[in-house]
């Protein structure tokens, strides 16, 4: 499989890919690690006309704390790659969650090319890194012609394939709360090694993010108000599909998603608490 | 466009199309058929190649993306005098494939492996490699041959003429 023709533009900074992208527009499209976009442009589901290759940019790959006590986040620059992640020593130690779950995507092979920007932008409503960044808190830091801005990660996924990013605009760096020594969870459901989650629960700091049920990652809010209100975990896991819509595929039906959404969420929870 | 791509030590200088996939320059610019390519969507690892230092699925690269890279296939492992690498031998000597079809991209995979982790247990071997599949089942061997290779010591993990393999 081969993709239609297109141009290719290999851009050394932000400003270049923020030009290059103001001049194609929507005909354009970010290429960092491309494991989520070069399999679309092969099948033909994408189509750019010309793809603006960030990953030559100096300085898009780190993992740092920033501020001190309890307005400190840990800023991940989009260019991070999953095995970078992974390994990173202040990752593991502020944000655990967040290095285990970049171990689980795909394969070492996937892991030594994808970028956590490139799945955040990609928006895939199955996707490890983003459902864990969903269930942490924090932010989407995006660049564009007018500047910078962060979006709250509870806004950012708003459908399938879609975000609240512009088409001029960049992932430049992901912002998390630290978490410590705080208990968390991620239980990932696949048939085979290196698939996506027919279903994933993460869990952390009382808060319950899922992939694959519904357009976008999400949040289990009925899971999280029963826990903030004093439900044992098994009763607070037992609302985790409610308000979902999950769908039918050849992997699993609707009603099994549910079943694995509740299943998960309780395993993830009780791992976060360390029962 | 023009692309600049050291390919088993050898840097060279090559008019590709963007679209070109690195496993199509590979085989078809470069002429190194050992890279299969299998499933064509990520999953098999047939294709693995190392990128600085790195394996990947050269199926999902593209050839531009690897300009300025060292780029190693399976027939850049052996050395100058022939002498097969560490895990060619192993892979030989434990009867590590079947219909070989895989067994370029395990042999690529399993240098990585064995440079993130120098004495895998056959689990570690099983998961480091999730990333490859031989279509004949033909596992366990492949697991003795990398476990084998392990005993070789560093040179198990590296590949010849570049930098260390990183993971």
């Amino acid at each position: 499989m081969i993709p239609s023709p297109f141009e290719y533009v290999r851009v050394g900074s932000v400003e270049e890919a923020l030009a290059a992208l103001a001049e194609h527009g929507e005909d354009a499209k970010v290429l960092a690690g491309g494991h989520s976009l070069l399999p679309l442009m092969k099948l033909r589901l994408a189509v750019p006309e010309v793809l603006v290759d960030i990953s030559g940019i100096p300085g898009m790959s780190y993992v740092r704390v920033e501020g001190d006590g309890a307005d400190a986040v840990v800023a991940i620059g989009a260019g991070t790659r999953h095995h970078e992640l992974e390994r990173d020593e202040v990752a593991r130690a502020e944000v655990p969650l967040l290095p285990h779950v970049a171990g689980l995507v795909g394969d070492p092979q996937v892991r030594h090319r994808g970028t956590i920007g490139g799945t955040t932008a990609h928006s895939d409503p199955a996707s490890d890194l983003p459902t864990a960044l969903l269930a942490l808190g924090g932010t989407v830091v995006l660049q564009g012609p007018g500047g910078r801005r962060e979006v709250p990660v509870t806004e950012f996924w708003t459908g399938f394939f879609e975000t609240a990013m512009s088409p001029d605009e960049l992932v430049v760096e992901l912002r998390v709360p630290r978490t410590g020594t705080l208990g968390w969870g991620y239980e990932k459901f696949t048939r085979r090694a290196n698939d996506w989650p027919i279903v994933a629960a993460a869990a952390v700091d009382g808060r319950v993010a899922l992939a694959n049920m519904g357009g976008t990652v999400l949040r289990a809010t009925a899971t999280e108000e029963a826990l903030a209100a004093g439900a044992p975990i098994a009763e607070a896991a037992a609302l985790a599909d409610q308000g979902t819509s999950p769908v039918a595929d050849m992997h699993a039906d609707a009603d099994y998603r549910r079943h694995l959404a509740r299943l998960l969420t309780r395993r993830a929870l009780e791992t976060a608490a360390g029962a | 466009m023009q692309v600049s791509i050291t390919v088993n030590g050898e840097q060279r200088t090559d008019e590709v199309e963007p679209r070109l996939l690195l496993a199509h320059y590979l085989r078809e610019v470069c002429g190194l058929k050992a890279t299969n390519i299998g499933c064509d969507t990520t999953s098999c690892g047939a294709c693995t190649v190392v990128v600085d230092g790195l394996s990947v699925k050269s199926c999902t690269v593209l050839a531009v993306q690897a300009a300025g890279a060292q780029v190693t296939t399976l027939e850049g492992l052996a050395g100058a005098d022939g002498e097969l690498h560490p895990v060619q031998k192993a892979f030989r000597e434990e009867h590590g494939l079947q219909c070989g079809f895989c067994t370029p991209g395990m042999v690529m995979a399993s240098v990585g492996l064995l440079a993130a982790n120098p004495d895998p247990t056959d689990r570690e071997v099983r998961e480091g490699l999730e990333g490859n599949l031989c279509r004949c089942t033909g596992y366990h061997n492949i697991v003795r041959a990398v476990r084998s290779a392990a005993q070789a010591g560093p040179a198990a993990g590296r590949v010849p003429g570049a930098q260390e393999v990183q993971a």
